[in-house]
């Protein structure tokens, strides 16, 4: 019996045992891209020493990010859809956008270059070439900031990809890893932030096929969430971490993460 | 498969460096998911074993349902879960979005229909062999309802392990729910949700080497109790 009770005793413990959680903390709804590629990992120590405010993040594709905010969930949204989010300002649900930092887009390809565009810098005509080719291309097909930015590209190319729906063009319909998982398994083309991709492991035969193209731009902004729509959002502490990413400080950290000898991200906030 | 090989490295790799980061991980992971088991069992058995001795009209509808809610997917019950306890939805107001409380919630939601379909027909099976012998004693069906669980004790705990396989197993739920949020609500399936995203295979599945480890170390323990009362109680 003895026994039998100090196990049971062992068991109420550990479920009883408090988690230790900081009653000073913002929910931040973010990206995959700030979250996967270890930016957050860097960043976020830094400012939780200086303001005493921990950060928790939920990473999401930008379309689901702004949704999830639209609801309350979140106190500060950081992402990378600058039309979607100058929406989400305009409905009022966000207060002032300022932009925080940029890096770019890259396609990658397969080694062998079906498409024959390796190391070109003309986005819109490597877009054609993979249509008119027929090769396969793995898209996000979630609504994500880079799903957005792909799909604006094919437009300008005057492609229409759902014409190559289930033949070359494949909507994984998840995140920027797992497209680039299933892009690698079936040596496919695929659209990413940089830096997702340099954080990437599962490359296999994966290398960037076109960089440096200005269309590739992708600009990162950040927003409180409104207190007039959410009363419980907590504006103070949200507006701190929002403060500091656009302070000399918090640019400069962000300009010091790396992944060996590549910067992942160029803070470039008005001042 | 060389992957083979480096994720059983990557598993050694992390339980022999025993990382803080992964402790507290597995530590989340056994509370929500023995939080969620418990609370499930409390609600499920006597709702099985009710509806196993219980006579009342719809009750082949509401085992049949039942049965089928074992099925429930762990994404469905997320979304559910999440429009409830989102600040725009009813329970909003509780604030617990994206906290352990809110995958407890989640992972209960699971459980319950996988631990009171299978306690049902347990009971049951139990009660068309006891019947007779509980009415000449003049047992009510409560106290026979009370007295079935009681017998099927051993069946009952496979059953509850069952219920918590399936908890610390599942990840669409907790995901949403949760939001895998580094340090708060990040728990074993979703860091390894996390690691495949980042294409890090040989440790997600290092990680996915030491859930299913922890699991074996639980269901062993769970083994040795019903060995040691059984010795106690015959």
């Amino acid at each position: 019996m003895n026994r039998f009770r100090r196990v049971l005793l062992c068991l109420a413990l550990m479920l009883a045992a408090p988690g230790v959680f900081a009653q000073n903390f913002i929910t931040v709804a973010s990206t995959t891209s700030t979250e996967q590629s270890g930016l957050f990992k860097h960043l976020l120590p830094v400012f939780e020493k200086k303001a005493g405010i921990q950060v928790r993040v939920v990473a999401l594709g930008t379309g689901q990010a702004l949704d999830m905010a639209r609801r309350g969930d979140a106190d500060v949204v950081f992402v990378h859809d600058p039309a979607a989010e100058e929406k989400f300002v305009a409905e009022g649900f966000g207060l002032r956008r300022q932009e925080v930092m940029y890096n770019d887009f890259v396609l990658v390809g397969p080694k062998s270059d079906p498409a024959k565009i390796l190391g070109s810098r003309d986005i819109v005509d490597a877009y054609k070439k993979i249509a008119a080719a027929g090769v396969p291309f793995a898209s996000r097909g979630d609504k994500s900031g880079t799903h957005a930015a792909e799909l604006r590209l094919w437009k300008t190319a005057g492609v229409d990809p759902q014409t190559g729906k289930g033949g070359w063009y494949r909507e994984t319909g998840s995140g920027m890893g797992p497209t680039l998982n299933t892009a690698s398994a079936m040596n496919a083309y695929a659209f990413t932030d940089r830096g997702t991709w340099l954080s990437f492991k599962n490359r296999g035969d994966l290398v960037i096929s076109v960089e440096g193209d200005q269309r590739l731009f992708n600009q990162y902004g950040v927003m409180l969430v409104n207190p007039a729509k959410h009363p419980h959002v907590k504006r103070e502490q949200g507006q701190a971490f929002v403060d500091w990413l656009v302070s000399p400080e918090g640019q400069a950290t962000i300009a010091a993460y790396k992944i060996g000898a590549d910067q992942l991200f160029f803070p470039n906030a008005k001042r | 498969m060389s992957g083979l090989g480096e994720a059983f490295a990557a598993a050694w790799a992390l339980i022999a460096g025993v990382e803080p980061g992964l402790v507290g991980i597995v530590t989340l992971s056994l509370q929500v998911s023995l939080s969620a088991v418990l609370i499930a069992s409390a609600i499920a058995l006597p709702l099985g074993a009710a509806i196993a001795v219980g006579r009342f009209p719809g009750r082949q509808a509401l085992i049949v349902l039942l049965n089928a809610l074992m099925g429930l997917p762990p994404v469905v019950v997320g979304l559910l879960v999440y429009l409830l306890l989102s600040r725009a939805g009813p329970l909003g107001s509780l604030g617990i979005l994206f906290t352990p409380s809110a995958m407890v919630v989640a992972q209960t939601v699971l459980v319950v229909p996988i631990i009171a379909a299978l306690s049902r027909q347990v009971i049951e099976d139990a009660w068309r062999e006891y019947d007779e012998q509980l009415r000449s004693l003049g047992a009510s069906r409560p106290s026979a309802a009370l007295t079935l669980i009681w017998d099927t004790r051993f069946s009952l705990v496979t059953i509850v392990l069952a219920g918590f396989g399936r908890a610390a197993a599942e990840v669409g739920a907790v995901m949403i729910v949760g939001g895998n949020i580094d340090g708060v609500t990040r728990v074993m399936t979703t860091a390894i949700a996390l690691e495949t995203s980042k294409g890090d295979l040989p440790l997600a599945l290092g990680l996915g080497i030491v859930l299913l480890s922890l699991v074996l170390l639980l269901n062993a323990l769970a083994a040795l109790i019903r060995e040691l009362a059984t010795r106690r109680y015959g």
